[in-house]
């Protein structure tokens, strides 16, 4: 969605966000998780990775998905994981999806991107590489992403640079450790050319164990929001502060709307389709591609996707102000967190997703159901991140070292 | 990169362009610089699609209403700005 541009001729339709809330014939944004395996165990992964399923889609059927992209003309999707280059036919999908006009963003820790791949890379037109990194220092990244893989990240980096690859991208999901790095994080991706990409971190897969440790504070939040607003023309962002849109006059650039299952969603590595990337569980679960009609089928017909292109109520959001920019935020943050999904956003920049926080059980909060994480237990270096053990909790980011 | 628009020269879709057809008119792809645009109406997607056809962008709308002439020749202009249409070369295109 950031590459979107808009050319001033609205007068005489809707807005073009009108247009989106009721669905395209096909995604802008989707994304693809090639494989639940991962090296890495990082501590807020929002798809739980860490374990291969036996049942990930064949190359055959992953290659069927492609052809099926070609047709629906979905122009590009944005390939993850799991670490997406684990899978043995990784460079040959890659091929595959390009020879067929489907261009590829992938995220990568930086795993196999040696000197050689770098270079290959490189020279191929219609990929674009993300490297994911979530400090600017090894400190603060090893304490999420776990020990080595500052240095991994910055290898393929290196080796990116050195062979030429333009505006590579280095993608940092935004947490209470990092938010005081952004201007280190603009410096590193100057140093190698690349462009800097900053998300939010959602309270999606293992990411909902630590979110409520992680998250932003409502300060650190309006720092984003003034960084952005002064940096905005050279961040991406994949338009995932939207909710911070109250706290200017001036909205930031991108499409400000949930755009699940209207522009957005996922397939994931079993081909299931999900309504957006952080909404891996079975309420938002639309379909699979292996069924009869395929994505195309899931993607027109699922009943959970014409019920998220009709108009939201806004439930008690739709008196608030600032209700017109923010749109009631983040469909996903509020279902991890327990919140009502016509309610407020827990980062609500008005405080009302705070105010609600401590009054709901955590018990009942909807777990992610659909974990890979390593059985092991995995360390999280930095004992500011460490969370205290619920009952509840089974996660192995509990475990410190 | 992009010279300025100029309605009495001939344009064309980019061939780099892909147009996608929407509820709303169309998506438009530009496989080079990777930038999506929005045609926000049927309209304007036939014209863009016949753009080439004609000898000048005037004589391709020359069949629209006043009243939407003046919206097209902007849509036009942002859209060569965002190098999703060109000029034609010599002034003729084979359609």
């Amino acid at each position: 969605m950031t590459t979107s541009r808009e050319p001033a001729h609205s007068e005489r339709v809707p807005a073009l966000v009108e247009q989106f809330k009721a669905g395209l014939a096909a995604p802008i944004c989707l994304t693809w998780e090639w494989t639940y395996a991962c090296n890495l165990s990082c501590a807020h992964c929002l798809s739980s990775s860490g374990r291969r399923d036996p049942d990930e889609l064949t190359t055959d059927e992953m290659r069927s998905v492609i052809d099926e992209l070609r047709s629906m003309q979905v122009f590009y999707v944005n390939v993850g994981g799991g670490e997406p280059t684990i899978r043995p036919d990784f460079w040959e999908l890659l091929d595959y999806a390009v020879a067929n006009q489907v261009g590829v963003k992938f995220s990568t820790n930086g795993l196999r991107l040696d000197a050689e791949r770098a270079q290959r890379l490189a020279a191929t037109d219609y990929v674009d590489v993300q490297v994911s990194l979530d400090g600017a220092s090894r400190q603060v990244n090893d304490a999420v992403r776990g020990p080595g893989s500052y240095d991994m990240a910055l290898r393929a980096m290196e080796n990116l640079a050195a062979a030429g690859a333009r505006d590579f991208k280095i993608s940092v999901v935004m947490t209470r450790h990092n938010v005081p790095q952004l201007d280190e994080f603009a410096a590193l991706a100057d140093r190698f050319g690349a462009q800097l990409r900053i998300t939010r971190l959602r309270p999606s897969g293992r990411g909902a164990d630590v979110w409520h440790e992680l998250h932003p504070t409502d300060q650190q939040q309006r720092e984003i929001y003034s960084w952005l607003a002064d940096h905005g023309d050279r961040v991406l962002t994949g338009d995932s502060f939207f909710h911070l849109n109250a706290l200017g006059a001036t909205p930031l650039p991108g499409l400000n709307l949930c755009g699940a299952g209207r522009v957005v969603c996922l397939i994931d590595p079993i081909g299931d389709v999900y309504a957006c990337p952080f909404a891996i569980h079975d309420a938002f679960k639309a379909g699979t591609v292996r069924a009869p009609g395929g994505f195309a089928e899931v993607w027109r017909s699922a009943p959970l996707f014409a019920r998220l292109r009709t108009e939201t109520s806004g439930g008690a959001c739709r008196s608030c102000s600032a209700y017109s920019s923010c749109q009631g935020g983040c469909m996903a943050a509020k279902f991890f967190t327990g919140l009502p999904l016509d309610g407020p956003d827990p980062e609500c920049v008005k405080g009302h997703g705070a105010t609600a926080l401590p009054g709901l059980d955590r018990g009942l909060r909807p777990r992610p159901d659909k974990d890979h994480s390593h059985r092991d237990p995995v360390s999280v270096g930095m004992p500011s991140v460490r969370i205290p053990a619920k009952p509840c909790d089974s996660s192995p980011v509990a475990v410190t070292a | 990169m992009t010279a300025s628009f100029e309605p009495g020269r001939g344009y064309r879709l980019n061939p780099d362009v892909a147009l996608r057809p929407e509820p709303f008119g169309a998506l438009a792809y530009h496989f080079g610089t990777r930038r999506l645009s929005f045609l926000k109406a049927p309209d304007l997607v036939a014209l863009v699609r016949q753009l080439g056809s004609y000898r000048c962008v005037s004589d391709a709308l020359a069949a629209v209403p006043d009243r939407r002439r003046d919206i097209y020749l902007r849509a036009l202009a942002a859209l060569a700005a965002a190098d999703m249409i060109v000029p034609q070369r010599d002034g003729s295109e084979a359609p």
